[in-house]
């Protein structure tokens, strides 16, 4: 812990960045104490990467200046940052895909050749191994190509890759979005030995139960300005939110009607190989049902199935009282469902492309004709959409790579409200996003079960589906192990069933 | 899960590797308009004979072979794939057009060399599309097969039997205007429009920057990708077609190495190798670029082996002055 009388770790004073005539961040104070865990909250853009950034070298502020234990420093680049002993793990990747874990985590040391040119691969291998044990990361396969792992892999990779530099000063960037509660628990026995050892954690999330969990200090930052900087036992959850969007946590779930229409969409016995087996829901129309179980447990190969973007191999479905077998995602599509996925960035959006192009992307065959794409309709629809969903900048010409993480979610989700759909899948749909993003997704699924829309949806935020499901069936391996109707499903309810253990 | 479609090196698009959009990137498109200005002053300064009707006459119809095939690797670069094998089918669709033209009326004839181009084609497209193979490998051992094709169909140069062909085809004007140079900016206004206007050209332009996502979008990724292919093979055939018939002979090996050439062209454009980014108005200044250089060359008697390294040299300059314009990354 903090020990009252030591020099500050890190000293940020009067930090400036702005972006074209954006500010970023704007006359910041921080001081980071060696040994503290020090949280960073705030919505999107209120400044958190960007000052971390600053810190970490990756870019230059216009006004400041950075102390680390009390000598005034000028850090020009990452590299920089890395020798004076600052380490980051952001959100992006910074992994090579086609090599192994371990050719990964020995990457920037370059260490363990033999001679000038030969690599000692079994002693890269053991020595990965090694590490990763040391810090608690077991179970993962280090011969195994990155690009091979999931997202979860991928982010503890990075993690141990910047820990193996024993930093000073360590920066996690929302480490947690793609992490299960196991892993995360992992992170946090990791954090711990090492401010044990005196390190520094910056920790950046938009989990405010994290952050209670993990942080000896945590700072608000809003519009790239700091709020203030509290002790958790001194503060809750309201306040932080309160401090950060001015709004009370009350707002967050929208209140419905819940009644119930008849079925859209049935499946019965459904599986595919190993993935998931025999499993049987109903969707009625206007009801949001809650799809609850840890990572790996089916909830992504189950809506994959119904989306056809992978064949069942077992069991039957019916929409709308019909049979629905979908070879193909467009098969899905044309007949009214749709799916946002887990990880918009890879197989969500097309980052390349314009907000108007990934909009209309899944109902390109309804704006044209003979093939011949009817320009005025698509950009009227598409700022009919823009603007509903307030995605910002509000210009359909914007490319989608250069916007918040919020707003790209906003974009994957405009591009669904735009196909008329009858049954919504969401998977994850917060996952990564600020917390006024997240009003206006609750916002949005409830308007659209209001209207009629049966809606899936698939979370590891237990409030999230405690919050928004009329329903909520828990799985666990690959089979549905438990049914909740609103009353009952309560947060232990669910955790029991969905990490196998019986209450 | 994994049967998405490999549509090449990059097919899933990697977020930070966007195009030069923003200010600074329209920035280098004016600094590549201000070169090509430049080069046109510097050639009518220092050669009276450049402005000349015949010389324009010919630099326009030279330009056609490499425009005609750009212009359909550029479709192909757009899903995130490439082309090898268009040298192969030019060659293909011209000695075939001038071979069957001793049994059937020249627009038959033509017609038929077309649909050749397109199938070979629509082979490549199927072979990268179905077996989720690279581009880079399929068109190269198409390339050898087409090429042997060609030599198998005749080993000797073909003249065409109807005469009529070179006056109407390659030969031909309208006006003051080759008829090559309609045909080929015809197709640019098509290819423009398909690209930017039609919904199999936009999911095209998508699929190169995340084939993954316009799969789940609910949009057939493969037949996408296959017509990419074909428009490939047919600009190829027709520029096969024209070549020929300008040339008024069909050499089994016309066409070695046009390949390059027109990925030069789509790269100097500001096409992205991988998908995600390129446009036909920057492969058309692209093929300008170099029929002028090449032209000047010519003029100013640069022996061709000069001509081909200054050309590499260009190239890197080009794809150098795109990468400084990626954009520094936002908060």
């Amino acid at each position: 812990m903090s020990g009252g009388g030591t020099a500050p770790a890190v000293e940020m004073r009067g930090i400036g960045k702005r972006y074209g005539v954006t500010v970023a961040v704007r006359g910041v104070d921080l001081i980071g104490l060696p040994g503290e865990v020090h949280a960073l909250v705030g919505e999107n853009g209120a400044g958190k990467s960007t000052l971390m950034k600053v810190l970490s070298g990756a870019v230059q502020p216009e006004e400041g200046e950075i102390r680390l234990d009390g000598t005034t420093v000028r850090i020009g680049d990452p590299a920089e940052a890395r020798r004076l002993g600052v380490h980051a793990v952001y959100q992006e990747f910074s992994l090579v895909p086609n090599l192994s874990v371990a050719e990964n985590i020995w990457l920037s040391r370059g260490s363990h050749r033999r001679g000038r040119w030969w690599v000692d691969r079994s002693k890269v291998n053991r020595s990965a191994e090694d590490l990763l044990d040391e810090i608690g990361f077991t179970g993962l396969d280090v011969r195994r190509p990155v690009s091979r792992l999931r997202v979860s892999g991928r982010q503890l990779v990075e993690i141990a890759k910047a820990v193996v530099e024993r930093p000073q000063v360590l920066i996690l960037d929302e480490p947690s979005a793609v992490l299960s509660r196991e892993e995360l628990r992992r992170l946090f026995t990791l954090v711990r030995t090492l401010t044990r050892e005196g390190t520094l954690v910056f920790y950046v999330s938009h989990r405010l139960e994290e952050v209670f969990e993990i942080a000896d200090r945590i700072t608000v930052l809003k519009d790239g300005e700091v709020v203030g900087t509290v002790r958790p036992q001194e503060t809750d959850e309201r306040e932080l939110i309160r401090m950060m969007v001015g709004r009370t946590l009350e707002e967050i779930y929208p209140r419905r009607g819940g009644g119930k229409g008849e079925e859209v969409l049935g499946v019965d016995g459904l599986g595919r190989d190993v993935a998931f087996a025999d499993v049987s829901l109903s969707l009625a129309r206007g009801e949001i049902v809650g799809l609850f179980g840890l990572v790996g447990s089916g909830r992504t190969e189950l809506a994959r199935c119904i989306f056809g973007a992978e064949p069942a191999t077992s069991g039957r479905m019916r929409l709308e009282g019909r049979p629905f077998r979908p070879r193909s995602p467009a098969d899905a599509v044309a007949r009214g469902v749709a799916y946002l996925t887990e990880d918009r960035a890879r197989d969500g959006l097309v980052l390349t492309d314009t907000v108007r192009d990934n909009v209309s992307l899944a109902s390109l065959r309804r704006l044209g004709r003979w093939g011949v794409l009817d320009r005025r309709t698509q950009e009227q629809v598409v700022r009919i959409k823009v603007r509903e969903l307030d995605i910002r900048p509000p210009q359909p010409s914007r490319v989608v790579g250069r916007l918040s993480g919020g707003n790209q979610q906003k974009v994957v989700m405009a591009k669904w409200l735009l196909t008329a759909a009858k049954v919504l899948i969401l998977d994850e749909p917060t996952r990564g996003v600020d917390v006024a993003t997240k009003v206006d997704m609750y916002r949005m699924t409830a308007a659209l079960a209001e209207r009629g829309v049966g809606i899936l949806l698939i979370s590891s935020e237990l409030p999230e589906i405690l919050g928004m499901s009329d329903r909520v069936l828990v799985m666990r391996k690959g089979r549905v192990v438990g049914e909740f109707d609103r009353a009952r499903a309560t947060e232990e309810a669910l955790l029991a069933p969905a990490a196998g253990v019986r209450p | 899960m994994k049967d998405g479609v490999a549509t090449g090196l990059g097919g899933r698009g990697l977020p930070w590797k966007r195009p030069g959009s923003g200010t600074r990137g329209r920035l280098v498109d004016y600094a590549f308009m201000a070169v090509f200005v430049l080069l046109v002053v510097i050639a009518a300064v220092s050669s009276d004979f450049f402005f000349s009707q015949t010389n324009l006459t010919n630099i326009a119809r030279q330009m056609v072979t490499n425009g005609l095939i750009s212009l359909g690797m550029l479709v192909v670069i757009l899903t995130g794939g490439i082309d090898l094998s268009v040298g192969a089918v030019v060659a293909l669709a011209g000695i075939m057009a001038s071979g069957v033209q001793a049994d059937l009326p020249l627009g038959l004839a033509v017609v038929v060399a077309l649909a050749v181009g397109s199938t070979a084609g629509a082979v490549n497209g199927f072979l990268v599309a179905r077996f989720s193979l690279a581009p880079f490998i399929v068109t190269l051992a198409t390339l050898s097969a087409f090429r042997g094709l060609v030599f198998v169909y005749s080993d000797t140069p073909i003249t065409p039997a109807d005469p009529s062909s070179r006056s109407l085809l390659g030969g031909g004007f309208i006006g003051p205007v080759p008829v090559p140079v309609v045909f080929m900016v015809v197709c640019y206004v098509l290819v423009w429009l398909f690209v930017g206007r039609t919904t199999p050209g936009r999911a095209i332009v998508a699929i190169g920057g995340n084939a993954e996502a316009v799969r789940l979008a609910g949009v057939p990724v493969r037949r996408h990708v296959v017509l990419a292919y074909v428009l490939s093979g047919f600009l190829s055939a027709l520029a096969g077609i024209l070549l020929v018939s300008r040339l008024g002979i069909a050499q089994p090996n016309v066409g070695v190495g046009y390949e390059l050439d027109a990925i030069a062209a789509c790269v100097i454009g500001g096409a992205i190798l991988g998908g995600g980014g390129g446009s036909v108005i920057g492969t058309l200044g692209g093929v300008l670029t170099l029929g002028l250089i090449d032209n000047l060359l010519n003029l100013f008697n640069v022996q061709s082996y000069y001509q081909q390294i200054l050309k590499g040299a260009i190239i890197v300059v080009a794809v150098l002055a795109r990468r400084i314009t990626k954009a520094d990354g936002l908060a």
